[in-house]
C-alpha cells in the first residue's frame, strides 16, 4: 500500500478528486505562493515585471477562454470584445463613479457575464465554423460601438483609464509596506497574481465538478450529452457567461494597468487571436496551461525585441529599402509559426510537454 | 435616382470583389471542410505577385494577371500539401487557428519583401471614367465586374462540365464514395486551394488597380467577405456570389444613405453593416440563404 502510494497510484475515488494529488504538488504550490510574494518585493526590474504583469492579466482572460473553448468546445474569436467591455466598465464604474477597487472589479465581471449571457444563446443555434465567424463579427460590432459611445469610451481617440486601485490603506500604484516603498509594477504584481490564483482555483473547481463534466460532454458530442440529460442551453450559455465574466474582469485589470486604451488598437481581432494562441500554446483544456501560455506568448516577443540586435538579418529601422525584416515582423512570424507548429506537432501545448516530463519522473525508474 | 444607380454600380463592383473572395472560401470549405482565414493573405500575396510579375519581370499587364494567378494558386496548393493535410480530422477550432497562423506568417513575409508603402500596380485603367447616360462609371469598376463575372462563369463551367470539376463536386458531396470511385481526394484538396489562391489573386489585383495601388491592407477585404459566405451559406458557390453582391450593395448603399437618414448609428457604420446583416440572417436562417442544413443523426 505504502509503496503504491509512493508511486502516486490513485487508490480511491476521493484521491482522484483531490486538487493537489501528491505531497510534491502541495509543496510546489506552497513554493509558488511564497515566490509570488517574495519575487515582486525583491526583484525590481520594472521592464520584466511589467511583462509578467501583462501576461498574467492575459492569463485571467485566457483561463476564461479555455473554459469556453477547451472545456465546453465553443470556438470564440470574440474574446477581445469582452476584454473591451471590462475595460470600459472599469472606466465607468471605477473612474467616473469612483467605486472602490473590489466593487468596480466585480462590476466588470458582472457586466461581462451579463453580455456573455446575451451573446451565449447564439451558440445554441450555431456550431463550429458558423459560430467562429459570428463571434468574429462581435469584435467588429464591438469596436464600432466603442468608437461611437464617446461619453464612456472617449471615441476613436481613446480614453485614459484611472480607476482607484486602493485596498484600505494600500495603494497598489505606489505601494508602501512596512516603511518600504515599491514601484507600480511591484505593487500591481502583488495585486494581480493572487487574483490569478483565485481565478485558476475557481475555474479548476468548476471543471472538476458537475458543470465541468457537463461542459466536456457537450464538447465531445453535444447530441450524446443531451441524450444523457445534460442541458445544452444551460451549460453552453453558462460557459459563455463565466468565460465573458472572466474576460471582462481581465479587461478591467488590463485597462487600469495600461491606463490608456483606444477601441481600434486595444480590442481588435489580433487580441482575440492572441488569446486563442495563448490557450493553444499553453494547452487547450488545462487551467495552468493558460497561465504558462500567457507568460510564453507575452514573454517571447519581449525577449526577441530585447535581443534583436544579436539576431542576424533583423534590422531595427522600418524604412530601409529592399529586403527588410524588422523586429515587429519577426515577432509576427514567430507568433504564426508558434500557432501552426503547436497545432500540428503538439496540439495539447506546453501543458502536455510538462505532463510527459512529470509522468516520466513519477514512474521513475520504470519509465518507458 | 441617379445617386441610387451610381451607388448600385459601385456596390456591384465592391460586391463582385467580395464574391471572388467568398468563392475562394467556399471552394475550400466545400472540398475540405476548412474555413480558410488565410484567404485574405493569399489575396495579399497574389496582389504583390501581380505587381512583381508586371513591374519587376516586365510581363505585359494583361498577361501578368494569369501568371500571378498561377503562381498564387501554386502557393495555395503547397500550403495545403505541407500544412493543412496534416490537420485532416482535427477539431474545427484547430484547423481555423492553423489558417490564422498562416496569416501571421504570410503577412510579414510580404511586407518584408515588398515593404509597407503602397506600390503603383501599373494597370492601364487608372482613374478614367466613362459616361453611361448621366452616370459616371470608373473604367476599373467596369473591368472588375466584367473580369469577376468571366472568371466566375469559367469556374462554374469547370465545375459543371470538366472531369476534374465533377471530381471536386463528387468529393465535396461524399468523400468516401468519391475515393471508392477512383477520385484522388488529395488532388481535389490541393486543386481547391489552388483555385482559391487564383481567384484571390484576381481580387487582389482588382483592389489595387485603378489608382490605390498594392498595399498591405488589401487583405482586410477578406474579413468583409466572411459575412458574405455566411449569408450565402458556407458550402454554396452560387450563394457566395449572391451573398457577395448583396453585401457589396448593402455596404455602399449604407455608406450613401446612412449618414443622412440614420445618423444615430454612428460614423463608419457601413464598415460593420455586413456583420449586422449577417447576424440578422443567421437568426432567421442559421445555414445562410443557400447553405445545406446540417443533418445530425443520433
Amino acid at each position: 500500500m505504502a509503496r503504491l502510494r509512493n508511486l502516486n497510484m490513485t487508490l480511491k475515488y476521493e484521491d482522484d478528486l483531490r486538487l493537489f494529488k501528491s505531497r510534491w504538488s502541495r509543496a510546489a504550490i506552497l513554493a509558488l505562493l511564497v515566490l509570488m510574494v517574495v519575487l515582486p518585493l525583491s526583484y525590481t526590474d520594472t521592464f520584466w515585471l511589467r511583462v509578467l504583469n501583462l501576461a498574467v492579466i492575459a492569463a485571467i482572460g485566457a483561463i476564461g477562454l479555455n473554459l469556453l473553448t477547451g472545456f465546453a468546445g465553443q470556438v470564440s474569436l470574440g474574446h477581445a470584445f469582452f476584454i473591451g467591455v471590462g475595460t470600459y466598465a472599469a472606466v465607468y464604474f471605477g473612474e467616473d463613479q469612483s467605486w472602490p477597487l473590489p466593487l468596480w472589479l466585480l462590476a466588470c465581471a458582472v457586466i461581462g457575464g451579463v453580455i456573455g449571457g446575451i451573446v451565449g444563446p447564439f451558440a445554441l443555434r450555431l456550431r463550429g465554423n458558423y459560430l467562429a465567424v459570428v463571434s468574429l463579427g462581435l469584435v467588429f460590432l464591438g469596436i464600432h460601438v466603442f468608437k461611437n459611445w464617446e461619453s464612456v469610451t472617449g471615441g476613436p481617440g481613446g480614453t485614459g483609464v484611472n480607476p482607484p486601485v486602493t485596498l484600505g490603506s494600500l495603494d497598489f500604484n505606489e505601494l508602501s509596506l512596512f516603511g518600504y516603498t515599491y514601484s507600480r509594477e511591484q505593487g500591481w504584481f502583488l495585486l494581480i497574481w493572487p487574483l490569478v490564483a483565485v481565478t485558476a482555483l475557481l475555474v479548476k473547481n468548476i471543471v472538476r465538478t458537475r458543470p465541468g463534466r457537463a461542459m466536456q460532454a457537450v464538447r465531445d458530442r453535444d447530441v450524446a450529452a443531451e441524450v444523457i440529460g445534460v442541458s445544452l442551453a444551460r451549460y453552453k450559455i453558462g460557459a459563455f457567461v463565466v468565460s465573458s465574466a472572466l474576460a471582462a474582469f481581465a479587461g478591467g485589470l488590463y485597462g487600469a494597468y495600461s491606463q490608456f486604451v483606444t477601441p481600434e488598437n486595444s480590442f481588435n481581432l489580433p487580441l482575440s487571436i492572441t488569446y486563442i494562441a495563448i490557450i493553444i500554446v499553453g494547452g487547450v483544456g488545462t487551467i495552468f496551461g493558460s497561465i504558462i501560455g500567457a507568460i510564453f506568448i507575452g514573454g517571447v516577443p519581449e525577449i526577441v525585441s530585447k535581443y534583436s540586435h544579436s539576431i542576424p538579418f533583423v534590422s531595427t529601422s522600418p524604412s530601409e529599402a529592399g529586403f527588410n525584416l524588422t523586429v515587429f515582423q519577426l515577432n509576427q512570424i514567430i507568433f504564426g509559426v508558434l500557432i501552426v507548429v503547436f497545432l500540428v506537432a503538439e496540439p495539447l501545448g506546453l501543458a502536455a510537454v510538462w505532463f510527459r516530463i512529470k509522468a516520466y519522473f513519477k514512474s521513475w525508474p520504470f519509465s518507458y | 435616382m441617379r445617386d441610387f444607380l451610381q451607388l448600385c454600380f459601385a456596390g456591384l463592383s465592391v460586391g463582385s470583389l467580395y464574391a471572388l473572395v467568398a468563392l475562394g472560401f467556399v471552394i475550400i470549405f466545400k472540398a475540405t471542410g476548412v474555413i480558410n482565414f488565410a484567404q485574405g493573405a493569399l489575396l495579399l500575396v497574389g496582389g504583390y505577385l501581380a505587381y512583381n510579375v508586371h513591374n519587376t519581370w516586365g510581363v505585359p499587364f494583361y498577361l501578368s494577371i494569369p501568371v500571378a494567378m498561377l503562381l498564387c494558386g501554386a502557393l495555395g496548393a503547397v500550403i495545403e500539401r505541407v500544412i493543412l493535410r496534416r490537420m485532416v480530422g482535427q477539431p474545427v477550432f484547430a484547423v481555423i487557428m492553423v489558417t490564422i497562423g498562416l496569416v501571421f506568417i504570410l503577412d510579414p513575409v510580404v511586407t518584408t519583401i515588398w515593404g509597407f508603402d503602397r506600390l503603383e500596380l501599373g494597370d492601364p485603367w487608372g482613374v478614367e471614367t466613362i459616361g453611361a447616360g448621366d452616370l459616371r462609371l470608373a473604367v476599373k469598376d467596369v473591368w472588375t465586374i466584367g473580369l469577376a463575372a468571366a472568371v466566375m462563369a469559367a469556374f462554374f463551367a469547370f465545375f459543371r462540365y470538366s472531369r476534374l470539376g465533377v471530381a471536386m463536386r463528387a468529393t465535396a458531396f461524399d468523400q468516401e464514395a468519391a475515393i471508392a470511385n477512383g477520385i484522388s481526394a488529395r488532388r481535389v484538396f490541393a486543386l481547391s486551394w489552388a483555385i482559391a489562391g487564383a481567384v484571390a489573386t484576381l481580387a487582389g489585383v482588382m483592389m489595387s488597380a485603378g489608382g490605390p495601388g498594392v498595399r498591405p491592407d488589401i487583405q482586410f477585404i477578406a474579413l468583409f467577405a466572411f459575412p458574405a459566405i455566411i449569408l450565402g451559406g458556407l458550402d454554396s458557390p452560387g450563394g457566395a456570389v449572391v451573398g457577395g453582391i448583396i453585401m457589396g450593395l448593402t455596404q455602399t448603399l449604407t455608406a450613401g444613405y446612412q449618414p443622412r437618414y440614420a445618423e444615430w448609428l454612428g460614423g463608419g457604420f457601413d464598415g460593420v453593416m455586413p456583420y449586422v446583416v449577417m447576424v440578422l440572417i443567421l437568426l432567421v436562417r442559421p445555414y445562410g440563404l443557400f447553405g445545406t442544413k446540417e443533418v445530425r443523426r443520433v
